[in-house]
């Protein structure tokens, strides 16, 4: 570790940039460490239901609309390549592009709430939301309402993270604009970009669990 | 040692101001911010811990009514466990200690810090308020369906204020882990840190690994009662006993969050007031680490009745007793510790024996619980109610006074008085077992927990145990007199008052801002008390 010139960024309790990025890089990972497992609460709700009453499962999941969970799922991904890209922009200092390729990643995220709000609406109106106004045609219409519960828990809380995604996005598209970041000093993009990978590989189990597993 | 002084600029009198402590980014000055937040909800706390003992006196329900009660002992332990037990020690000691004790110049995070303590505060204010506003009467533990479809209470503004204390938690562990990987000064292996960092540590594995699931489980029970989503009502093919799961998950390894920085702490004053090495020193280490992972795999104990089937209870009745290993392998550490060591008696050591004596009760009374049979005789007893409290407060407060004590000094750079420091320790001590004890007796009897009348043959123990209640309370508000009086009166403490080893001793008390003048190197094991005598060629004190 070596004493350099001193950069703006570096803050006192470190002893030098590496050590800082070390630092924050770690703390990212265990903030993702503690959402797979705020998330895992989740998927084991998922798992015991759906063990439970598979029939029910099988048939809420075709009641799911495959196109657009699909549509969504290629939007997620194209996502995450231009964060990759923006990451790599900003560990070599080229603003402009940087900028560019945030801009896709924050574009292509809103496209997804957009077609998730779509599926939502959707599924009220066809009164697939759990509550009073629920109802399932045929016999299993009861035990349907389970898989939706998990459905919209599931994909809420995903969207809930993506928003928050899209607001960190929106601060770290500020400190790119002012030029804060280059090759000595892109923890936050860098950082970003693992929030917004998790986000997306969040999806990746969702989409088979949800729309895929049972249909044939 | 000659007559010390106070150093002229220290991280007290640094920067002067309201602003400079609401705004502060060192972490010894938000470890205080945290010494005024947990003190204050243990005061409401111990303040609802009352009001259950004066209802308990006579065997009519005669003072409050029943929803009353419930309503009390709900408010009791969600401030116990949510807002003192777990934030205590780590929050208080730990912030302050652990930068200081691997020798950097503050936490990895200092603004996340600052902020973790805002949101303490915030999930704290917000729970206080809904808890005295409307009143929760569901238990801390909000068993399903009663908290979901039944109470009309004000489950999810209390709950929200849980959810939002847990990322305090979450943060500050994530801190504590990033700063212990990242931050040591050259020559701090692993394997010289002081236990008491090693305790941090697998705290901080434990809240950031079982606080999340505490939040979904809460968001899911908000979830529940908001839109009646039915995940954990069975009317609609939802399971309460998942509720219970997914709770004990975390509210498990809580306890370990809770009883960890504790024996960190006992590690500390052991070997300082024993002047020896901590026997084992890496058993203890890896301890640490094995009740932190064995933690998660044991919180099926709590549900041997609620449905669980009788295998997996006896899975999870053995995986229990595995806990109790690590456990041991640190009080017999610490024994083996005291064993020819130069042992003297000052008040945190005191503190320290009443640990070991209370801490063995409520350990071996948890293997008493583990076991499925027993288990099922005194499930939801006063037994349970004894066991727990001489873990979280026997064990826990203890700890936690323990070692307020030893660092007071460090912190404010002056002594408090020896002999009401000792006084107050015995005064805990005795208040305490006449208040708990009781109440295994009375439990094995059949006295169930939460109840508000009982039968009359249980009048006597109840009446042993509120009496005790106020000897405990008495020996509680002492300290707080006779430390508040030492910050501004006190005899000016030195560097080490107690001649102890650990860098926290090597810089002034109290510490300047950035911890130490210059940055230090370590070049020695942990305790070297024997080398460092031997080097000194003279008796092991300064």
């Amino acid at each position: 570790m070596s004493h350099g010139p001193t950069h703006e960024a570096l803050q006192h309790q470190f002893h030098s940039l590496d050590q800082q990025r070390e630092s924050s890089t770690l703390g990212m990972w265990l903030f993702l460490v503690n959402e797979v497992m705020f998330f895992g609460g989740l998927f084991a709700a998922y798992i015991v239901y759906r063990s439970a009453r598979p029939e029910a499962f099988v048939a809420g999941s075709h009641s799911l609309d495959i196109g657009l969970g699909l549509v969504n799922t290629v939007i997620l991904i194209g996502s995450s390549l231009t964060m990759a890209l923006a990451v790599h922009a900003a560990q070599t200092g080229r603003r402009r592009q940087l900028l560019g390729f945030l801009g896709a990643t924050g574009a292509l995220g809103t496209a997804f709430l957009v077609v998730k709000g779509f599926e939502y609406a959707h599924k009220w109106h066809d009164h697939l939301v759990p509550g009073p106004g629920f109802s399932f045609p045929g016999p299993l219409g009861g035990e349907v309402e389970m898989f939706f519960a998990l459905y919209f828990a599931m994909t809420g809380m995903h969207a809930l993270h993506m928003i928050v995604g899209i607001g960190l996005l929106a601060w770290v598209f500020a400190g790119a604009w002012k030029g804060r970041f280059g090759p000595q000093y892109f923890t936050p993009v860098e950082n970003f970009g693992l929030y917004w990978h998790f986000v997306d590989i969040v999806w990746i189990f969702l989409f088979p669990l949800l729309y895929l597993i049972g249909r044939h | 040692m000659s007559a010390a002084e106070l150093p002229a600029t220290h991280y007290l009198n640094a920067t002067h101001g309201l602003k400079s402590w609401l705004l502060t980014r060192d972490h010894k000055r938000i470890g205080l911010l945290y010494l005024l937040g947990v003190s204050f909800f243990f005061a409401i706390g111990g303040l609802f811990a009352a009001l259950i003992r004066i209802e308990l006196i006579t065997p009519a329900g005669d003072v409050f009514q029943p929803d009353t009660y419930n309503r009390i002992f709900t408010t009791h332990g969600i401030m116990m466990v949510f807002f003192f037990l777990i934030p205590a020690i780590p929050a208080v000691l730990g912030n302050f200690l652990i930068p200081i004790m691997i020798g950097a110049k503050d936490l990895a995070f200092p603004r996340l810090n600052l902020l973790s303590w805002y949101i303490y505060m915030v999930g704290g204010a917000f729970s206080l308020y809904s808890l005295l506003h409307g009143g929760v009467d569901t238990g801390w533990t909000f068993y399903t369906p009663y908290s979901t479809a039944f109470s009309n209470t004000y489950v999810i503004a209390t709950g929200l204020g849980i959810f939002i204390n847990g990322f305090s938690g979450i943060l500050t562990g994530i801190n504590f882990i990033v700063t212990i990987h990242r931050m040591r000064a050259p020559g701090m292996t692993w394997f010289r840190l002081p236990l008491f960092v090693w305790g941090h540590y697998a705290t901080s594995l434990i809240q950031v690994l079982g606080t999340p699931v505490l939040a979904i489980t809460i968001v899911l029970l908000a979830l529940e009662r908001l839109f009646h989503l039915g995940i954990f009502d069975p009317a609609r093919g939802g399971d309460p006993v998942l509720f219970q799961h997914l709770f004990w998950f975390y509210s498990h390894p809580a306890v370990y969050i809770m009883i960890l920085p504790a024996m960190a702490v006992i590690s500390e004053v052991i070997a300082a007031f024993a002047r020896k090495r901590i026997f084992g020193y890496h058993f203890v280490a890896f301890a640490s680490i094995g009740i932190a992972v064995l933690g998660f795999l044991v919180w099926g104990h709590h549900m041997f009745v609620s449905s669980q089937s009788v295998y997996a209870g006896t899975v999870f009745s053995v995986l229990t007793m595995l806990v109790a290993i690590p456990s041991a392998v640190k009080v017999f550490n610490w024994t083996a510790t005291l064993f020819r060591g130069s042992v003297s008696f000052e008040t945190p050591m005191v503190y320290a024996f009443c640990f070991l004596g209370l801490f063995a009760i409520g350990g071996l009374t948890g293997v008493f619980l583990g076991t499925l049979g027993l288990d099922v005789h005194v499930h939801d007893t006063y037994f349970v109610v004894a066991h727990f409290h001489y873990v979280m407060v026997g064990s826990t407060i203890t700890a936690f006074l323990g070692g307020l004590h030893y660092w007071w000094p460090k912190i404010f750079g002056r002594m408090y008085s020896e002999f009401w420091g000792r006084l107050s320790a015995i005064v805990v001590f005795f208040g305490f077992n006449a208040t708990f004890f009781p109440q295994f007796v009375a439990g094995y009897l059949g006295m169930p927990r939460r109840y508000h009348a009982y039968p009359e043959e249980f009048q006597a123990l109840h009446v042993l145990s509120s009496g005790g209640s106020i000897v405990l309370g008495l020996g509680y508000l002492i300290p707080i007199v006779y430390l508040l009086y030492s910050i501004k009166w006190g005899k000016p403490a030195g560097d080490n008052p107690w001649g102890a080893i650990g860098l926290e001793w090597e810089t002034t008390s109290p510490p300047p801002v950035e911890n130490f003048a210059a940055p230090p190197v370590v070049e020695h094991e942990a305790y070297e008390y024997a080398e460092r005598a031997e080097r000194l060629g003279a008796a092991p004190t300064t």
